[in-house]
């Protein structure tokens, strides 16, 4: 087992930067989950940990050892880490006992241990029996157990997941899920996961990366992620943030301070030494967003849509006062309102999304 | 509907009735069962030396084209050189030039008259034998020149090989000769088996190579024999030859056939989406192994060529070259003096013309039929079409002499003995050319297109004129000059088919070469490749509107 450590890594295609500046630290035995949407380099930067990319500058450390940078390239086979493909990468001509042996065979491991090892990771996956079987005969799920397997059965330093579950069914992804969680509880392994998907990523990860443009927007645990966003990327990306212009009134006293939003004024969540500033942007949350009874004080607008979805509905909402701005809230069943209702908001609670250049935490 | 009827009436034509008529010759002459052509076909010990020599240069020529191109595909392919697509187009040349062109071209090099061997004052003695003149030469020029076959069908497997299959080795502990050995090789086996069947196939069909090489030496394989049968003997000895001509395409078959049965066993069936494998850095190795390849093109291209060129300009047999020597006078001779070399040029023009142009108008509905139609009898019909440029050349030459030798029923035509006899045997030949590029071209083409066309009231002929002959025009085209290409300097058909006044370019430079005039020979044949060379240059310009690989030479 062994962390992860990659600084000020940049990989330049012509003038396209795929991976800009990004430097982050993966912990011995953590889950790191990296999540961008497409384009945004996490594939990218997968390949420049495996060894399969070059960077433009940078380096790139495997628990002690410098792998990529100052005068080094240590080869992928010498890396000492897993991958595990999106479309699984099983090799056609070999069988699944050959597949998962193929890197003891390499390393020249005797026969005996090397059966042994390989019965011991198909049992992992439970597909114990499936040996003789070839890669063709196996449904999406076994070849990614499989896949699994093989990049277990040598014990690397590192797994490496690019986007495992993107080729599965919804149903198989969430035992997949819990396949994948399991096998890390169980292993210790330091995994980093990519992933477009964030529902698989907070599910997973004890921290998540996004990534947009090729930079690191945020690194934080999921909840973290969720309440604190960094910046307006990671605000509107997660979850669906709403994203409105507000004013800080007052000083930040115990990790709040007083805002004004649309001529509303709530006490909001923020970063500690958050001073009163005017081109705030708060963060909040559909569930931060409730309609006010006719007549109370609110913020004025018209329902756009609302769009049932069982149980409750979406309702989209746009302020008189700035008809632009994306709203959206829940109402829970009986839904009362619908499109063109003039309705008044209220916003319960948000986090002021720090000041761009505010030292992190 | 009519389209289908004229469609099968037009394949029938020709490529099942010669097939036909050619089976009955064996079987029942004449129209009475018998077996008599084959039991004397298979009493003569020349069949069998024939037949033997067949399967030696056959064999041999397939082995050192697959190793030879397998080794280039996989250098040119997975490693980082650079200036690959020039040394493709080089490379692939040879398979561009007609055989008996590179047959007479290696023979310049080596051999007591050869200008080159004079230049460098190498030349053995006059009277030395070519060290070509022998099987070891024809499987070594058989080697190189469909080498750049088994290239182009290995690269193409190569270039469909995920990445993430290299990559997964590779990070399970691989090196790059232990991927190769494990997991490319053995991926690449169904395209390296397909090769080799199609070079065995194209080698034991070969008439130019053993033609030029094996003649002198008295090495006789099937195809040569049957020429000499038929050179000798006239019509009267059709029906010998027919068996010996199906023997060869019995022995054509059989490579198919074993093709296929190996390549059952080992299908993968590599589909995915996936980039190509990085091309792997050979680093301080890079100059050193471009500079072999580009060794490799001037030994098999530059070598040979500069060898016919100078051969060209050699005012007579014997005499060294040298810059007051040098003499054009041997092209003025084949262009304008020499009234068989002028018809013929005259003739394989016209011939190669009119059967590119044919094609090319005909592949475009014929492949509506084979990209599109959903009948159970479409794999047959494109079966039909492949069939007589899939058998070696011999084979069709003679069933088109058995129909054509009385004239045809009912009209009263007859075509024997004219160049009409040719024109057919190269539209049945080389349809195939012009289809396989069209029906690539029409999978490129969503078929919505026409639908709209369709809903839009368009009857079937309109839509084939104002939408889908637009559409698939480029790729069929690009089919009608490599017809045109192959037509123009072919050898093996015209030399079994030809007449007095209708010779064609590849039969009086055989006659030349022959007659041991090899400086006309080569002037006609340096004018053939440098045609060939020019068309393929100027298709380049035009590469962007064809699908990929319709140009076997563009990278």
């Amino acid at each position: 087992m062994a962390g992860l450590t990659m600084q000020n890594v940049t990989k330049a295609f012509g003038n396209f930067q795929a991976v800009s500046d990004v430097s982050l630290e993966v912990k011995d035995g953590e889950f790191l989950a990296v999540l961008g949407p497409s384009g945004c380099g996490k594939t990218t930067m997968l390949r420049i940990v495996a060894g399969f990319e070059n960077v433009t500058s940078g380096s790139v450390r495997i628990g002690n050892e410098t792998v990529l940078g100052s005068g080094v390239n240590v080869p992928p086979e010498r890396r000492r880490v897993g991958i595990v493909f999106q479309n699984y990468a099983l090799w056609p001509h070999m069988t699944v006992a050959e597949n998962v042996g193929y890197a003891l065979k390499v390393a020249k491991v005797d026969r005996v241990s090397r059966d042994k090892r390989i019965a011991d990771a198909l049992a992992l996956v439970d597909l114990t029996g499936f040996g003789d079987r070839r890669p063709a005969n196996l449904s999406g799920g076994q070849r990614q157990r499989v896949a699994l397997a093989r990049c277990l059965v040598s014990t690397p330093s590192l797994v490496l997941f690019d986007e495992p579950l993107a080729n599965l069914d919804v149903h198989l992804r969430a035992a997949m899920e819990d396949e994948f969680a399991r096998f890390h509880e169980r292993t210790g392994t330091t995994i980093v996961y990519i992933t477009h998907d964030q529902a698989e990523a907070m599910a997973l990860a004890d921290r998540i990366a996004v990534m947009d443009h090729g930079r690191l927007a945020q690194i934080a645990p999921p909840r973290e992620l969720y309440r604190e966003p960094a910046n307006e990327m990671v605000a509107s990306f997660i979850s669906q943030g709403i994203v409105l212009p507000a004013a800080v009134l007052t000083a930040e006293d115990a990790g709040h301070a007083r805002v004004e939003v649309l001529g509303q004024q709530l006490v909001a969540r923020c970063r500690p030494g958050e001073r009163p500033r005017g081109n705030a942007r708060l963060c909040c949350r559909s569930d931060d967003i409730e309609l006010v009874a006719s007549g109370g004080d609110g913020i004025e607008g018209t329902i756009g849509r609302a769009v049932y979805k069982g149980g409750s509905a979406r309702v989209e909402f746009s302020a008189t006062a700035a008809p632009d701005l994306a709203i959206h809230f829940e109402q829970r069943d009986p839904v009362t309102v619908s499109a063109g209702d003039k309705v008044s908001i209220r916003i319960a609670s948000g986090w002021v999304i720090p000041a761009e250049g505010a030292a992190a935490r | 509907m009519a389209l289908t009827t004229a469609g099968v009436a037009l394949i029938v034509l020709l490529s099942v009735l010669p097939m036909l008529r050619l089976a009955q010759e064996i079987v029942a002459p004449g129209g009475q069962f018998s077996t008599a052509a084959i039991t004397a076909g298979l009493a003569s010990p020349a069949t069998w030396t024939a037949t033997w020599h067949s399967l030696v240069v056959g064999l041999g020529g397939a082995a050192l084209a697959v190793a030879i191109g397998t080794i280039v595909a996989l250098v040119v392919t997975l490693t980082d050189i650079r200036g690959r697509g020039a040394f493709v187009l080089l490379y692939v040349m040879p398979l561009m030039i007609a055989p008996q062109v590179t047959a007479l071209a290696w023979l310049q090099v080596f051999g007591p008259a050869s200008p080159l061997l004079k230049l460098l004052g190498m030349a053995p003695p006059i009277g030395t034998r070519n060290p070509l003149y022998s099987p070891e030469g024809i499987i070594l020029l058989l080697g190189l020149q469909y080498g750049p076959l088994v290239f182009l069908m290995v690269r193409a497997g190569l270039r469909k090989l995920p990445r993430e299959l290299v990559e997964a080795a590779r990070a399970g502990g691989a090196g790059w000769f232990t991927v190769l050995r494990t997991i490319v090789l053995p991926l690449m086996t169904p395209s390296i088996v397909a090769a080799a069947a199609l070079a065995f196939v194209s080698c034991v069909g070969n008439f130019g190579i053993p033609a030029f090489l094996g003649i002198p030496a008295n090495y006789l394989v099937l195809p040569t024999l049957i020429y000499q049968r038929l050179a000798g003997g006239g019509p009267a000895v059709l029906s010998d030859v027919a068996f010996l001509s199906v023997l060869i395409g019995a022995i054509a078959m059989a490579g198919i056939v074993a093709q296929d049965l190996i390549s059952r066993r080992r299908d993968y069936r590599i589909s995915t989406t996936s980039l190509p494998a990085e091309p792997y850095p050979l680093g301080r190795w890079r100059v050193p192994v471009q500079g072999l390849l580009w060794l490799f093109v001037v030994i098999v291209l530059a070598l040979p060529l500069t060898g016919l060129i100078l051969t060209s300009l050699v005012p007579g047999y014997g005499i060294p070259l040298g810059p007051d020597t040098a003499t054009l006078a041997n092209y003025q001779f084949v262009l304008f003096e020499h009234s068989g070399a002028r018809r013929a040029f005259f003739n394989s023009f016209t011939l190669s013309i009119a059967a590119a142009v044919f094609a090319v108008f005909v592949a475009v509905p014929l492949g509506y039929i084979v990209a599109w139609g959903k009948q159970w009898w479409v794999r047959a019909f494109n079966l039909a079409v492949e069939l007589p440029y899939a058998l070696p050349g011999v084979v069709l030459a003679i069933a088109a002499l058995l129909m054509f030798l009385r004239p045809i029923p009912l009209t009263g035509i007859h075509i024997y003995n004219t160049v009409w006899i040719i024109l057919y045997a190269y539209l049945a030949r080389f349809l195939v050319l012009a289809l396989r590029p069209t029906v690539s071209g029409f999978h490129q083409v969503d078929r919505a297109l026409e639908e709209a066309a369709q809903i839009a009231g368009a009857g079937l002929f309109r839509r084939l004129r104002t939408v889908i002959f637009p559409l698939v025009a480029p790729a069929a085209m690009a089919g009608g000059l490599l017809i045109f290409m192959t037509a123009l300097s072919e050898l093996t058909v015209s030399a079994l088919l030809w007449s007095s006044g209708s010779e064609t370019i590849g039969v009086v430079m055989f006659s030349f070469e022959q007659g041991g005039d090899s400086a006309y020979a080569a002037a006609m044949s340096a004018i053939t490749v440098a045609i060939t060379f020019t068309l393929m240059l100027g298709a380049n310009l035009f590469a962007h509107l064809l699908p990929n690989g319709v140009l076997p030479w563009r990278d």
